[in-house]
């Protein structure tokens, strides 16, 4: 009895760990540049939540070409209109992945391209706006690789 | 970059339409990461930027990292006011510049 309760303990402990672990990984401070890159890009100021919607796989089971899109709610008016957005991937060698600009004649501020993603990451957007203000938002892909599960 | 680009995109729009616009090029987008069979770094060689333009003013740019996949694909919108001419430019990492134009007419 003892025994299995300390197997089960164990087995609970284990799957505790995985399921906390996880997400801790995907909130840990990025590896790469990621993080300076984003301070040069807001000029240390903070960024709010929303606006942003990311369309990325959750997971890539090839990491050569993830499509990711982009939308942000914006009425893409000569005042009032997202200016650029950054996008950082926080498990590559190289964290920049793309700066995206956009002008009132884009009409909508959606954008969709192809990335890559050397890992399971996270991949953050932040969106400057005419106004100065700034969103962000951030989504993490599980890449597969060589086929094995992530 | 030999290859012409393809792009897509109506040959005519209403006043005030959000066309979609489609475009991509071929391009192997070298990394910089990888390396050759003894071992040496290739040198990183990417398109690292895109821009397009209407009429001679900007709609939608960007600055593109060795994180963009091969054969760099963007999909932007823009809003047609007026009849007139996309301007597409696509620039190397050696300095070369590809470049395509479309035409686009007001409906009605």
């Amino acid at each position: 009895m003892g025994a299995i309760n300390r197997r089960q303990a164990f087995l609970l402990g284990g799957g505790f760990v995985a399921l906390t672990v996880m997400p801790m990984a995907a909130n840990a401070e990025p590896s790469n540049d990621a993080a300076e890159l984003i301070k040069k890009f807001t000029d240390g100021k903070e960024a709010a939540k929303g606006k942003i919607t990311l369309d990325l796989p959750e997971i890539a089971e090839n990491g050569n070409t993830v499509p990711l899109a982009l939308t942000v709610e914006s009425p893409m008016t000569s005042d009032n209109y997202v200016k650029e957005v950054l996008f950082v991937a926080d498990g590559n060698p190289n964290a920049g992945v793309a700066t995206l600009m956009f002008t009132p004649m884009s009409g909508k501020a959606e954008a969709s391209i192809r990335i890559r993603l050397a890992q399971t990451q996270n991949v953050i957007a932040i969106a400057k706006m005419s106004d100065g203000s700034l969103f962000t938002e951030r989504k993490t892909v599980k890449v597969t690789i060589g086929g094995c599960g992530g | 970059m030999a290859d012409k680009p393809r792009i897509k995109l109506p040959k005519e729009a209403k006043k005030g339409e959000i066309i979609q616009i489609k475009t991509l090029v071929s391009h192997l987008m070298e990394s910089g990461q990888r390396k050759d069979a003894q071992g040496k770094p290739i040198p990183r060689k990417i398109v690292n930027k895109f821009a397009c333009e209407f009429n001679g003013k900007p709609v939608f740019s960007c600055a593109l990292e060795p994180a963009i996949s091969a054969n760099p694909y963007i999909q932007f919108d823009a809003r047609i006011d007026e009849e007139g001419t996309f301007k597409f430019a696509w620039t190397d990492d050696d300095g070369s510049v590809v470049a395509a134009e479309e035409k686009i007419a007001l409906k009605g």
